[in-house]
């Protein structure tokens, strides 16, 4: 059969590729040339720690757990040795593997699990703060740890008193990263990183607006892999140069009608993490013509986004943009502190009835025809309310298929029956198997 | 005087219904032990805590997803069958996600009133959160001033705190009754005392409890004590569970629970402005799980407990699937063992298996009752 639209790879994929080997290779090399390691979690103010220097590398712990989850053996042994050291397996499973990495000593990315210097870390999440309490202590008990208080409510409740409660945290976490690196802060490479973070969040939400386009030139699977830098170093220059060429490039397949999925014929919408050992979930999909152009996840935890005056979501103004001084610490961290309040993926904590709102804002804009709600297992902070969320997208007027699984945990996915029911939702959808 | 509380307790909606009627006042539903209840009495509100009622129940499959906790699930349940129709508001003070779903669920399906978020602090360890909290407890206040059309004035917060604190040192002496080696009150009766404390108005609460404190001084308790054991975990209100542990030569002596020592455990101080007291209480509590971080301190203070209250073995019994315990439990496990207090870990669920849980208890007591004999 006859393709429906063109496509072709895109071209940013080997910059993309070197620029994560970079990451975990500049980890675990960090202290042979005298810089530093930290560890914390993927939603953590990572523009801070930038104040120390340009050779102070992270390694965030959700994207290492899915990294994990991806390698199903190893995830294995590392979800075994967690639960043989008493833990539940109803945890959260990116936790797990990483727990499970530390108890065995074994890295993902091969050789021993490298230690960081200290841990920096954000909370919002019931399994955030004590995540890391756990990993210290299953570290011997002396890295140094400090973690941000980030659950302040919705941002729509965002004043004065919550932002000085976050702003008072990080001012008080600088003063302590001084004191356990031995390091004097740079409040101008602290001004630097928000300048990065937000122009890298603003164009990632800008590039995954261009899928409202029909075809969409951008798939779900594909966008896995490059969302992927907004929580491994969202505040790093880089990420933001690469946003930018991306941008330059899907901004140029939508003017070519380059598709993602050559017989786009019906369009659908993810909300949170895959079942990242079983991405070919995605694949399958695409058999009958159905393209998940993105999820809540992908665009909400990367992407910073706002309602522009013609009622369309798209990228959020930066605060360069907007004009907020960003001369002193304070004024940088409070830019930052007021950036990441907006941030999608935070609000439903709150209230499902948000998540609710920007999938159907979604759904509508982006011309779906379907919504999977995945019941993850694996992380109870992004499954909060998604019952709520499947009643609410319903009302709306929008197919919902729900499937069970976890993200981290590849025992508690029913592949053959995830497949089963993506029949019946295609089926419900008018979608047939196309002929290849 | 120990029978109110059971009454109380298991015709807890009948109280506050004519609780109601009676004073023509206000009812709140409250979601976690957080809340601030000096504002609301300050508020001539009563509030109550929301609790579940262990029978099984299919009402919340559309609203929760099966791998949140029991507890939270049969809280929701109870306001989807109307159990709860008289309450005029709910309010929720932040603490772990589970909880957060069944108030949220309920202000999308149930009619109430009035219903308020306080975003209390996860990170009480932070100087910073004392300042943050009182001005959120200011919002709250303005609130509830708003609803009500009655201003709260300082006076009132401070009788809020004084009717609060008297009920929170009564229950202490209570508590402290429990160290006798012969304790006059069982885990059971402990337990119906705190948690009735939580769905009946202090003043009225406070009085029995003085007159409890009064009985229990005079008269011997004719039961063996058996096993000193403390109990420890997430909120449990399971009576059947802690009334098998008690049949079979155990006394649960002391415990760690939202329903039991850890509502009550410290008072405000009024010194000062009452809502900077207020706030300064709840940040200082012993601390649920989702809020002990960076540094454990449930840990001390549970340790200090077991030898205040001379334990020799500990249950830690939690909600399934209750994350901040599952966190906790190995930890927390280590130091008690560590101390040479033994431990068994059980999960509750909306009703127990008391058969199965017998056993593991009856267990724990042979190896406890081994030592005795070496």
């Amino acid at each position: 059969m006859a393709n429906k639209y063109p496509t072709e790879p895109l071209k940013v994929w080997d910059k993309a590729k070197k620029l994560r080997q970079d990451y975990y290779d500049n980890f675990i090399h960090a202290r042979e040339k005298g810089g530093l390691r930290w560890a914390g979690g993927a939603w953590a103010f990572d523009a801070v720690p930038y104040g120390l220097g340009d050779d102070v590398y992270p390694l965030t712990g959700e994207p290492y757990g899915a990294s994990t989850a991806f390698n199903g053996e190893f995830s294995l042994k590392c979800l075994e040795a967690t639960e043989n050291a008493g833990y539940a397996r109803d945890l959260c499973s990116y936790m797990r593997n990483y727990w499970g990495s530390i108890l065995l000593d074994k890295f993902t990315f091969g050789g021993e699990f490298p230690k960081p210097d200290f841990m920096w870390q954000a909370h919002i999440c019931c399994s955030h703060a004590k995540w890391y309490q756990v990993a210290r202590e299953l570290e011997g008990g002396k890295i140094p740890y400090y973690c941000v208080d980030v659950a302040v409510g919705p941002y729509d409740t965002m004043d004065e008193n919550k932002v000085n409660y976050i702003v008072g945290q990080l001012s008080d976490g600088i003063d302590w990263l001084e004191k356990v690196t031995g390091r004097t802060y740079d409040d101008n490479k602290l001004i630097e990183a928000v300048k990065n973070e937000t122009t890298a969040m603003s164009t990632w939400a800008e590039i995954c607006s261009l899928n409202k386009n029909v075809p969409a030139p951008l798939d779900e699977k594909t966008m896995y892999s490059l969302y992927v830098f907004g929580v491994l170093m969202k505040s790093n220059r880089k990420v933001g140069e690469l946003y930018k060429e991306l941008l330059a490039e899907v901004k140029d397949r939508v003017k070519r009608g380059i598709a993602a999925v050559p017989n786009e014929q019906c369009r659908v919408m993810t909300d949170t993490q895959p079942p990242w050992a079983f991405l070919d979930v995605f694949r399958y999909m695409e058999k009958f013509g159905c393209v998940s152009v993105g999820s809540l996840y992908t665009y909400g935890l990367t992407g910073m986004w706002e309602i522009k005056p013609d009622g369309q979501w798209g990228p959020k103004t930066t605060p360069m943009a907007r004009g907020v001084p960003m001369r002193n610490r304070e004024e940088a961290l409070r830019a930052l502190v007021e950036w990441n309040l907006a941030k999608p993926e935070w609000q439903h904590f709150y209230d499902p009835a948000l998540k609710t709102e920007m999938m159907v804002r979604i759904a509508k804009q982006w011309k779906l025809n379907g919504v999977i709600l995945h019941y993850n297992r694996g992380c109870e902070g992004l499954s909060l309310g998604i019952a709520e969320n499947r009643l609410g997208i319903m009302k709306a007027g929008f197919p919902v298929m729900t499937f069970e699984g976890n993200m981290g945990d590849g025992r508690e996915f029913d592949k053959a029956r995830t497949m089963s029911r993506i029949d019946s939702f295609m089926e419900t959808l008018g979608m047939k198997k196309l002929e290849s | 005087m120990l029978e109110m509380y059971k009454e109380w307790f298991d015709a807890r909606h009948e109280y506050a219904k004519e609780w109601k009627e009676k004073s023509g006042g206000k009812v709140m539903g409250y979601f976690c032990t957080y809340a601030p209840e000096e504002i609301m009495y300050a508020a001539g509100i009563l509030p109550v805590r929301i609790l579940g009622s262990h029978e099984p129940q299919d009402v919340t499959e559309p609203h929760i997803f099966a791998m949140f906790c029991p507890f939270c699930r049969d809280c929701l349940a109870q306001g989807l069958k109307g159990r709860y129709d008289y309450l005029d508001g709910i309010m929720i003070s932040q603490s772990c996600l589970h909880i957060r779903q069944a108030f949220t669920s309920w202000k999308m399906h149930i009619p109430t009133q009035y219903s308020y978020y306080l975003p209390m602090p996860m990170k009480v360890q932070s100087p910073r959160a004392l300042p943050y909290l009182r001005a959120e407890l200011e919002n709250f206040k303005k609130s509830l001033e708003e609803w009500t059309g009655n201003k709260i004035t300082d006076d009132d917060l401070r009788n809020g705190i004084e009717l609060m604190n008297e009920n929170r040192r009564l229950m202490h002496q209570v508590y402290e009754m429990r160290k006798k080696d012969n304790p006059p009150i069982t885990g059971l009766d402990s337990m119906y005392m705190v948690v009735s404390s939580q769905m009946t108005h202090k003043q009225e609460h406070s009085r029995i409890t003085r007159d409890v404190i009064n009985e229990l001084g005079k008269k011997e308790n004719g039961r063996k004590t058996g096993e000193r054991l403390m109990i420890i975990g997430s909120e449990d209100d399971d009576s059947k569970f802690i009334q098998m542990c008690e049949s079979v030569g155990a006394t649960f002596v002391i415990d760690d629970h939202c329903t039991g020592s850890r509502y009550f455990w410290n008072e405000v101080e009024p010194n000062g402005d009452p809502l900077t007291a207020i706030a300064k209480r709840y940040i200082e509590r012993p601390p649920c799980p989702s809020k002990d971080w960076e540094e454990r301190r449930r840990i001390p203070h549970i340790l200090q407990l077991a030898a205040d209250w001379k334990v020799k073995g500990a249950v830690l019994i939690q909600q399934k699937f209750c994350d901040p315990h599952e966190l906790d439990t190995p930890a927390i496990r280590k130091a008690l063992e560590g101390k040479g207090i033994k431990t068994l870990f059980l999960e509750l669920d909306v009703t127990v298996p008391i058969g199965q849980f017998r056993t593991r208890v009856e267990a724990l007591l042979e190896m406890l009752q081994e030592e005795d004999l070496f």
